[in-house]
């Protein structure tokens, strides 16, 4: 269970151009729970991934996942239990490394990096075996370097990689947002797949209305650093996308545009 | 014939310090100026530990020591300080001048009278007289092949990996839940360690420490670089360190060249214009396979 408590974040702070973006924000997802997140620009969807992540500090209020408190832990040491899938596809792969390589690093993570060999051999075949299902041709490609894939193979391969050893946290960052549709439509069907098959606790923010209609048991959405809409469970699944869209039109218009 | 045993010998000592140069500015990207001042800190080392009558074989794994110690004060500076790659490397750099100094005694230690690794009574009697001749090279070549030979196997190791995808995208290493910090501070070690150790051997051949000698360090282990992997860039199956050595031997073939018509003091000016030369043309074959593709 992830707990965001009490939470303060302000941009620049101290200057003219402070700017409170959380002001006392709570949030609670529970174990097994796949939250999509939807809300226009500057609501803080992405800001609120980055302060579980511990990739921007925050002001004050507690992040508490598993009963730990982690509000000052290091953001690696986060990553022990937490997976993170960027927008952009280049952040989750090394380019002038081989598809085998990178999947090898991804291997090892929670384990030493010493001086044993980098690449297991007897891994191979299963690494083939994980790639096979994206029907991408990737398990034929295996000493082919990642930076000659395209930005969907490398998607698929960097959900691969974020997921392949035991985390209890996934973090989705508008991870099919740079995609053509018909491979954001593949991307989003694994991403699915490999969320009930390992029971992943998962938060994905998305722009996309309809994938956070159809995927996910709960809803979120953000506006100014606050949360005006959340439906889970049954409520959530009745929900279509033209409530969605109404909420938005309201919130737009109180913004006066 | 000497002139070309020499720049082989010259040019293999150097692609030792191009080994090192190769990961902080191809594998980490990161432009390290420490080498000017870590090259001259083996060779410091070196001439103090023979002055004192130490094996001189013992000098190349306390040199490579030594040289990783001023990597890890660099990569501390920039990591922990988190002051900029390039200010890192130039206050490492000025600061072991002194250091330099102060380890030397004096800015010039001359070795000519004492046993370095390639002139003892061990090696005079290990190779047969025809040899004897060949010895310094015989010495060079296996330094530098089983430098390499070691580098490439670390690359291929779990730590190595980590290495090469902390340069890559350090979101990466952060990720998989390690420090990308403290592997960026190893990376350091390891080359500045290498740069070390290439000063450690060619301060015993050329018998002599100098103060000076590393300036410019940096730009031939660049040279060497550029010219290694852009010339084998189109040959895969040659490991880029095996690249990086045979770029520091041209490299240096080019300036022996260069040097036959001109005064020594020309020296560093000719060491520039060619570098400048190396990258002028790296550019202009990069331009032509985009025209290609």
């Amino acid at each position: 269970m992830l707990e965001l408590k009490n939470i303060y974040k302000y941009y620049n702070p101290g200057t003219v151009n402070e700017m409170c973006l959380f002001k006392d924000f709570n949030l609670t997802v529970k174990d097994g729970e796949f939250l999509s997140v939807v809300g226009s620009n500057g609501s803080g969807k992405t800001s609120m991934l980055n302060i579980i992540c511990g990739s921007i500090p925050i002001e004050s209020g507690n992040i508490v996942l598993d009963g730990k408190d982690i509000t000052n832990a290091k953001e690696f040491r986060r990553n022990e239990k937490i997976g993170r899938v960027y927008q952009n596809p280049s952040l989750g792969t090394c380019p002038s490394m081989t598809i085998l390589e990178n999947m090898s690093l991804a291997d090892n993570k929670g384990k030493r990096f010493g001086l044993g060999r980098g690449v297991n051999k007897q891994r191979i075949e299963y690494y083939r075996e994980l790639l096979r299902p994206l029907n991408l041709g990737l398990e034929d490609k295996m000493h082919v370097k990642v930076g000659s894939l395209s930005g969907g193979q490398r998607q698929a391969m960097a959900l691969l990689m974020s997921t392949m050893t035991p985390i209890e946290f996934l973090i989705l960052d508008e991870h099919t947002a740079a995609l053509d549709p018909k491979t954001a439509e593949i991307i989003m069907e694994l991403t699915d797949k490999i969320v009930k098959e390992k029971k992943l606790t998962t938060i994905m923010v998305t722009h996309n209305l309809r994938y956070a209609v159809e995927y996910g048991n709960r809803l979120l959405m953000m506006h100014q650093g606050e949360s005006v809409m959340d439906c889970a469970g049954e409520k959530k699944a009745g929900l279509n996308i033209d409530d969605i869209l109404e909420k938005f039109n309201e919130i737009s218009i109180e913004c006066g545009n | 014939m000497d002139f070309f045993i020499t720049i082989i010998e010259q040019g293999l000592i150097y692609g030792i310090l191009a080994l090192g140069v190769y990961i902080t500015y191809k594998i980490l990207d990161f432009p390290d100026l420490t080498t000017d001042g870590s090259f001259p800190l083996g060779a410091a080392v070196t001439a103090a530990l023979i002055s004192r009558g130490v094996n001189p074989y013992m000098t190349l794994p306390i040199a490579f020591a030594a040289g990783a110690l001023a990597g890890v004060c660099t990569g501390l500076i920039h990591v922990k300080g988190r002051v900029r790659d390039l200010l890192s490397g130039i206050i490492m750099m000025t600061a072991l001048w002194t250091i330099n100094l102060r380890i030397a005694g004096t800015s010039n230690v001359p070795l000519f009278s004492k046993e370095t690794i390639f002139k003892n009574s061990f090696l005079e009697k290990l190779l047969p007289e025809a040899v004897q001749p060949y010895g310094t090279l015989i010495v060079i070549v296996i330094l530098a092949a089983v430098t390499k030979l070691i580098l490439d196997f670390y690359m291929k190791s779990k730590s190595g990996f980590l290495l090469r995808a902390v340069g890559d995208n350090e979101k990466l290493v952060t990720a998989l839940a390690r420090d990308q910090g403290n592997v960026k501070i190893l990376g350091l070690a390891i080359a500045n360690g290498l740069v070390a150790l290439s000063g450690c051997i060619f301060c015993q051949e050329e018998r002599v420490f100098e103060i000076s000698m590393g300036t410019g360090a940096v730009v031939i282990g660049l040279a060497s670089v550029i010219i290694g992997t852009s010339l084998f860039r189109n040959m895969t199956f040659m490991k880029a360190t095996t690249a990086v050595v045979i770029g520091s031997v041209l490299y240096k073939a080019c300036t022996a060249v260069a040097m036959r018509n001109f005064e020594p003091q020309d020296m560093k000016l000719i060491t520039a214009a060619l570098f400048l030369i190396v990258l002028l043309i790296s550019m202009e074959r990069r331009k032509k396979v985009k025209i290609d593709a």
